[in-house]
């Protein structure tokens, strides 16, 4: 497949490594914000074969992971009620809530059903007219267009049976919120590709300035994340802090506008809570007040959610880079991806669950 | 849930006043939304991501890459047969 399979090229992999080995001298500290990165490192086995120098730490970039407890418990509420039929992305049915997550909704009887995109949710409730639909409008900048675009058709196509329950977030206020912190040990990232094919990357070079920290825009195949990692390493031996762009056949500096207009007309700037790690100003999306009779959250008042994390799970140090899925004294034993404790072993970006999958 | 695929562009249509397209990644023909690629012509490559193409492949781009990885790849070559 074009654009796929000369970035899977083992003699360029092997080249690549070869020149991050001869170019580092001593150790660092990278972050991978993105977790499809995480498995992709994972997964290609690349971990292992980077110098010892470096240490990859997984970043917060996994979006099943950070969507609140509260928002999951709010969810299953609403799924749970006989009048909705309730579509999200796949990932969203295995995560624990405080008690239950949304398929053992679906087991007792809920209509919870997975859509690949949100148009597919917007044409069931044209389909459905009698039926409630609510669509499950979670992620990062990636997802914020598609989800957008939703709420954009069903207020286009008069749909009065068509409301979302938005958990947003954004990748940059994030990464000021971890280089802020005193624990902070990340010396450089990899900025997710994917986020910067819609939003760009002119948000990065005050961040790289500001904490003096190189910021590589990296995409997804193995050559992709070793150029990544090529860039930042080369910029740390040289004490510079820049912005660099690794995935230029994807991202351009100012990212795709309509995609970002659209966002700006449905969405505006909230303060949002991330799972594990709390609530971080303007880092996330919520609906504007003129889509706010699309809000689920209002057209279904499900009444007080008191939340219960699992006293095992350490998802929030793990999702900060903080630690590593292995220190975790649950990893393995009481939570596997058969019986997850905590997000991070659900999700196909949880650094948890890439452990798992790729036996570290 | 960030994970995009490129795929080549094989039809463009409207459908519901929203610009939409058939897409083949490698043989698998899926429809998705072309709203933010309005510039998309048939025979393009799109990164596809939740049924949504969210950029256009640059191919200019994409070769200069690969040329940049080859000089690695000739450099690595060039030291071992020293």
């Amino acid at each position: 497949m074009k654009y796929i399979d000369e970035y899977r090229d083992p003699v360029k992999v092997k080249a690549l490594l070869d020149e991050i080995a001869g170019t580092i001298t001593r150790p660092w500290v990278l972050m991978e914000i993105c977790g499809g990165q995480t498995h992709a490192f994972l997964h290609h086995g690349l971990d292992d074969m980077l110098p010892k120098e470096l240490e990859l730490v997984h970043g917060p970039g996994c979006p099943v992971c950070v969507t609140p407890l509260e928002q999951i418990d709010r969810a299953i509420a609403i799924a749970s009620r006989p009048d909705v039929i309730f579509t999200s992305y796949g990932d969203m049915l295995r995560v624990p809530g405080s008690s239950v997550n949304l398929f053992a909704i679906r087991a007792k009887g809920g209509d919870v059903r997975v859509v690949y995109s949100p148009l597919e949710a917007v044409d069931l409730a044209a389909n459905s007219p009698d039926k409630q639909v609510v669509f499950f409008a979670i992620g990062f900048e990636t997802t914020a267009p598609p989800n957008a675009m939703a709420v954009l058709q069903a207020r286009q196509r008069g749909l009065n049976n068509f409301s979302v329950l938005v958990s947003h977030v954004r990748v940059p206020p994030a990464m000021e919120a971890l280089l802020s912190s005193k624990t902070n040990r990340v010396q450089a990232f990899l900025a997710a590709g994917h986020v910067c094919a819609v939003m760009g990357y002119h948000e990065y070079p005050t961040i790289a300035e500001k904490y003096h920290i190189p910021i590589v825009v990296t995409g997804f195949e193995p050559v992709d994340l070793l150029r990544g990692v090529l860039s930042a390493v080369r910029q740390l031996e040289a004490g510079k802090a820049e912005v660099e762009n690794a995935y230029e056949r994807a991202v351009t500096f100012n990212g795709n506008q309509p995609a970002q207009q659209t966002i700006q007309t449905i969405f505006m700037s909230v303060d949002s809570k991330w799972r594990g790690i709390g609530v971080i100003p303007m880092s996330g999306w919520g609906l504007r007040p003129e889509f706010a009779h699309l809000d689920a959250e209002t057209r279904f008042a499900v009444g007080e959610i008191i939340t219960q994390e699992s006293p095992l799970c350490i998802a929030g140090e793990i999702l900060q880079g903080l630690k590593k899925p292995l220190q975790c004294s649950a990893y393995g034993k009481q939570c596997t991806p058969q019986t997850p404790l905590g997000a991070p072993m659900v999700s196909a970006e949880g650094a948890c669950s890439a452990y798992y999958r790729y036996h570290r | 849930m960030c994970l995009g695929i490129p795929g080549k562009i094989t039809e463009i249509y409207e459908r519901n006043a929203f610009q939409m397209g058939k897409i083949d990644f490698g043989g698998v023909i899926k429809e998705v939304c072309l709203a933010y690629v309005p510039e998309a012509k048939v025979g393009d490559y799109a990164l596809i991501h939740v049924g949504f193409a969210i950029s256009l492949m640059d191919e200019d781009e994409a070769m200069e890459t690969l040329k940049l990885i080859k000089e690695v790849v000739d450099f690595g070559e060039e030291l071992g047969e020293q």
